[in-house]
């Protein structure tokens, strides 16, 4: 057994959200810088310019990149040989949302109820936890500052499998074209394929952990991916809506297998400010 | 290029302003969401004060994050302005006159747009960090129990929008897209 003091959990998480509400993965900047150079509409490519000159004030300025600095999304993968001491995990994982939160001036946008009373829980806790247990001795900790405006575009359909792969491709480009400009394009979207419906969600989301542009390592899921990002590019929304050629930066499809009887079909949707970092302890 | 407009909007001013025209604005708006717009739309049914004098005036559709200390304001991009299509025309009858937010309206508001001689315009959602550059006052004038989705003041100079419906029922959302459209490959 390995050690890990809850403690350390807690700095870490409250460091990877803080620094990544200032700071956008290398390969976005790269995506976005590409999407500048390949956008045919003028009015575009100026909003994606404003877009990166907002990325270099954010870190120079220390000023977040958006406002909506998130639901704090934890996904954790936990070595079996781990052993969690001088506290537990969840209460460490929230801890370190609420020093993060709080030492970064990011701004707090859970309620406690979603439906009655809505009262903002002032600390952005709770965090939206996913643990996987794996093999090995270290705990690895992605984060996600998810922003509602990308969140709120998600759908979830369980096609029939006669409906396959021309199905799938409908479905996805079919639902980003009704959500136009609202998830903040140039987007990247993940498509979860498979698995009962709550597994569907999860991998749609963990699609976005993947960097961006990365393909599938399968062939028929990279072929798959191509496809649906060549149509969804030729919707015509553009960045931010305004009429342009790059609506989507990326499409991150991950499957997972499922009962003879379905094919259930995930959209999570992430705006261009996409922040994601991890570390391993 | 972009317009200079100086705040509050005037009738006058609104004939000028087209779909797709990127202006700077300078002057007072009101930043406020949900929460605040189910609690300004309540004043109105009761026929109660509300906390600013909605004729003439701008809302922007907007929550920061905390300033840092000898700081004006966080980081404050625009939030999706859809939320607020169910309080907007009721505001619109009230004598508002300019919305800022981010992606598409229902066709209510932007019957009332025209009906009412508004405008919507559009910030840039996710880049927060340049627009607190142009807000150069900012306080809380009420609804401070709601945190971040409180009702603000701000005194904006050259705030860089995009007018998305105009007075003309103008769409910037459908005419970039159909001009784009199938255009990529």
């Amino acid at each position: 057994m390995r050690e890990i003091q809850a403690g350390d959990v807690t700095n870490a998480v409250a460091r990877l959200f803080e620094h990544s509400c200032h700071y956008l993965p290398p390969d976005v900047i790269i995506a976005l810088k590409q999407a500048r150079e390949k956008e045919k509409s003028p009015v575009c490519r100026d909003v994606l310019g404003r877009i990166l000159e907002n990325v270099e004030i954010a870190g120079k300025e220390q000023i977040p990149l958006c406002q909506d600095t998130g639901a704090a999304v934890v996904m954790l993968e936990l070595g079996q040989e781990v052993h969690i001491t001088s506290g537990d995990l969840y209460t460490a994982v929230n801890e370190g949302v609420r020093q993060g939160y709080d030492k970064g001036y990011l701004r707090k946008s859970i309620v406690s109820q979603p439906c009655f009373a809505r009262v903002n829980t002032k600390d952005n806790t709770p965090a939206m936890i996913h643990t996987d247990i794996v093999p090995g001795d270290r705990l690895k900790i992605s984060i996600l500052p998810k922003g509602g405006g990308s969140e709120n575009c998600s759908r979830l359909i369980v096609l029939t499998p006669a409906e396959g792969r021309q199905g799938i491709v409908d479905f996805v480009v079919d639902f980003v074209d009704e959500v136009g400009s609202n998830p903040c394009p140039p987007v990247i979207i993940g498509v979860g394929i498979g698995g009962t419906t709550d597994k569907a969600m999860f991998i749609a989301k963990k699609a976005l952990l993947r960097k961006v542009g990365e393909p599938s390592p399968a062939p028929e899921v990279a072929d798959l991916e191509r496809e649906i990002l060549g149509r969804v590019n030729n919707l015509g929304i553009g960045a931010m809506g305004y009429g342009g050629t790059v609506t989507a930066l990326a499409v991150h499809v991950e499957t997972f297998p499922c009962h003879i009887t379905s094919m259930p079909v995930a959209v999570n949707m992430q705006c261009w400010c996409a922040r994601r970092e991890e570390a391993i302890l | 290029m972009s317009k200079k407009v100086m705040l509050p909007l005037t009738d006058e001013v609104l004939k000028d302003l087209k779909t797709g025209d990127n202006l700077s604005l300078t002057g007072v708006i009101y930043a406020a969401r949900d929460a605040a717009h189910k609690r300004i739309v309540e004043a109105l049914d009761q026929g109660k004060p509300l906390p600013f004098d909605i004729k003439g005036a701008t809302i922007y559709y907007m929550g920061s994050t905390p300033a840092r200390p000898g700081r004006i304001v966080g980081s404050a991009g625009p939030t999706t302005s859809g939320r607020m299509d169910a309080y907007a025309p009721r505001l619109i009858a009230a004598g508002l006159k300019g919305m800022i937010g981010k992606g598409s309206r229902s066709k209510v508001v932007k019957d009332a747009i025209v009906k009412h001689k508004a405008v919507y315009l559009g910030a840039i959602g996710g880049a927060g960090a340049i627009v607190s550059k142009s807000i150069k006052k900012a306080e809380v004038i009420a609804y401070e129990d709601l945190g971040a989705e409180a009702l603000c003041r701000l005194e904006v100079e050259d705030f860089p929008v995009t007018v998305i419906n105009d007075i003309y029922g103008g769409d910037l959302y459908e005419e970039g897209k159909a001009k784009y459209q199938g255009k990529a490959s």
